[in-house]
């Protein structure tokens, strides 16, 4: 919403957007300055590339995550879809090469469907999405480990593999280009332009203001079940990155839907829907990440990492809520 | 504006003990037909033994739900209390009133950290809890491997273990927490001013309630709540466990608790006797897989299809009010 201004100053400081992506990259300027210091050569090209490469899945989710929060509902289910998704990948390609494309394909359609279920739960059954998800969360947990009897079976094969750690050897002045931020680049893109057609845009306005939106002939409910859906997909390819890079485990997506959603909020996207730019919830996600990289650098326990991120997701929220308060 | 806030209390009965009846039911019949016996001594006891520790989070996180709030921090809370209890103690008996008091104090402190969080810096509760959850983990990861410090003897007998006749102590602690619970929502100002301030918050600030010393209130019980959660759940384990809450899943479970029992997530509406059903049926339901020997990976798939079909209920029969 802009509101007329007086133009008595022809010169005026830029106004910090709420929403807006300018503190996100005042954070992530600091933060990069303090490995500069700390680490120079992991901003050489090649050492760079690869931290992209492997925020890469953190980042995806962050996106996926952003366009459920942004039309107002909260996707709490991510985590285990990731688990679920190596875990069932393992099981499936039993370490054959041939099964590679195929199970890529059903990953794709299973993270589809859980966001599809998840969506029409919330949407047409009325649940709030935050019980759904929750509900949703169990059922993969428990599933995947009732379907493996408690270990995970089988192995990926190195053409799966290939995705989460992989790269282009050799491309001049970069090095090396991880698969992973390849795709990473590709879906950002996409994400993106998406925003920005009608769909993004009505997609906002469901956050705003759903009862708006219904009144002017937005479908709220497909609109919001397809951001679902989008969800479910983004965790299926950060699950086929992830299980690249890491290999199985059922932690394998521990704790991610809270490392996404405090991405989304860290990148200036309000909770409870209507403002915020995936690019934002994306630049969240890289900050995240590289506060992590720089923690390491200055050699804090890695057990401290959720205390630092809790103390990050709070101070963000804070100074982004007085500062809309005080409009 | 009064006859609106007391009207949680005039509610009738919620569907929730209906739903309770019909599982323990089936449950009684379906464990009978396979050989076994639901309603024996030992089942009961475990039966109320769950409940007891979920019951003490979801009645506190029901408090803070009704004011439109939500507590994620509640497992963290608890581990934490617990090592607070059992290190305090070491094990001697002379050390457990301290001990309790200390644990009182300590999540108290959390409570009013996320209380402030939510009204003084308007931190939307569910980022501002779970911001304060992540602060404590961290502390815990990096203090605690294991198990740690010892419960004092007598807590763990008396507390953890002592019955009358079927009824743990600690179901008895739950039910004296929910009807102190009960009174201050249903009989005080305190309880009147938070129903409506999660009810509408505007109309509440604009009819003299301070939402803010409210809402904070409100916190910090829950929190307590949780911290006589982790006395009780030292009392079980005989020492302090840095992960039992987050592994009980007792954020999320105590949440679905109330939703169940009959509370809208979106506050205002509903009340802690809804929620003991909520956790009784909730244990029943884990009393009943048990009898059965349902995997315990399946059961966590059948939790996950009662919650959602649970809320599904109640969102439908709200919408059928509403039209």
């Amino acid at each position: 919403m802009q509101t007329v201004q007086p133009r008595s100053l022809p010169l005026r400081l830029p106004r910090v957007r709420p929403g807006g992506v300018l503190p996100i990259l005042a954070i992530l300027a600091v933060l990069l300055v303090l490995v500069g210091i700390r680490q120079p050569d992991f901003l050489a090209p090649p050492s760079l590339m690869s931290f992209l490469g492997r925020s890469a899945p953190i980042i995806l989710l962050a996106a996926g995550q952003y366009f459920v929060i942004v039309s107002g509902e909260f996707d709490l289910s991510v985590g285990s879809l990731v688990t679920a998704q190596v875990v069932v990948a393992a099981r499936l390609i039993d370490s054959d090469p041939a099964r590679t494309w195929p199970v890529v394909l059903l990953l794709l359609a299973f993270g589809a469907l859980v966001g599809l279920v998840n969506g029409l739960i919330t949407t047409r059954l009325r649940v709030p999405s935050f019980i759904t998800t929750l509900g949703m969360f169990l059922i993969l947990v428990g599933a995947v480990y009732l379907w493996s009897d408690g270990a995970p079976k089988g192995g990926l094969s190195e053409e799966f593999r290939r995705f989460g750690r992989r790269a282009f050897e050799d491309v001049p002045l970069l090095g090396r280009v991880p698969y992973a931020l390849m795709v990473l680049v590709v879906l950002a893109v996409a994400a993106v332009l998406l925003m920005r057609s009608d769909f993004g845009r009505t997609l906002v306005a469901v956050g705003d203001n759903p009862r708006t939106a219904e009144l002017s002939g937005v479908r709220v409910w497909r609109t919001r079940t397809f951001a679902f859906i989008l969800s479910g997909l983004a965790a299926a390819v950060a699950a086929i990155l992830l299980g690249g890079y890491s290999g199985v485990s059922f932690q394998a997506g521990a704790g991610l839907e809270f490392g996404a959603i405090t991405a989304v909020v860290l990148g200036g996207v309000a909770l409870g829907g209507g403002r915020g730019a995936v690019v934002g919830a994306m630049l969240g996600a890289l900050t995240l990440e590289l506060l992590f990289a720089l923690m390491n650098f200055y050699g804090v326990s890695g057990a401290l990492r959720s205390t630092v991120q809790g103390g990050i997701i709070l101070l963000a929220v804070a100074v982004s809520a007085t500062r809309s308060s005080s409009r | 504006m009064s006859a609106l806030s007391l009207l949680p209390a005039r509610r009738p009965v919620p569907g929730v003990f209906v739903a309770l009846t019909l599982t323990l039911t089936i449950g009684w019949l379906v464990v009978l037909l396979d050989g076994g016996q639901l309603f024996n001594q030992s089942t009961t006891v475990s039966l109320l033994h769950v409940a007891a520790g979920l019951g003490l989070v979801a009645v506190g996180q029901t408090l803070v739900i009704l004011g439109g709030s939500l507590d994620l921090s509640v497992a963290y809370v608890i581990s934490l209390s617990t090592l607070v209890a059992a290190e305090t103690m070491n094990g001697s008996d002379g050390a457990v009133l301290p001990a309790i008091g200390l644990v009182l104090v300590v999540s108290a402190g959390v409570g009013l950290l996320n209380g402030l969080l939510v009204t003084r810096f308007r931190v939307n509760a569910f980022i501002a809890t779970l911001g304060v959850g992540l602060l404590l983990k961290g502390y815990l990861d990096n203090g605690y491997d294991g198990p740690a410090g010892a419960t004092a003897p007598s807590l763990v007998q008396s507390l953890g273990y002592q019955r009358v006749g079927p009824v743990p102590v600690s179901f008895l602690l739950l039910l004296v927490v929910t009807a102190a619970a009960w009174f201050a929502l249903s009989r005080t100002r305190f309880g009147h001013h938070l129903v409506a301030v999660g009810g509408d918050p505007e109309v509440a600030r604009l009819s003299g309630v301070r939402n803010d010393r409210v809402l904070v209130t409100a916190h910090v019980l829950c929190s307590m709540c949780a911290g006589l959660a982790g006395i009780y759940l030292a009392s079980r384990l005989g020492s302090g466990a840095p992960r039992v809450g987050t592994e009980g899943l007792y954020d999320l479970e105590s949440i679905a608790a109330v939703v169940i029992g009959g509370t809208a997530l979106a506050g205002g509406r509903g009340g802690v006797i809804g929620t003991v059903g909520g956790v009784l049926l909730l244990a029943s339901i884990d009393a009943i897989f048990n009898q059965l020997e349902v995997d315990a990976f399946f059961k966590q798939v059948i939790r996950g299809v009662i919650i959602i079909a649970a809320v599904a209920v109640y969102a439908r029969r709200a919408m059928r009010k509403a039209a």
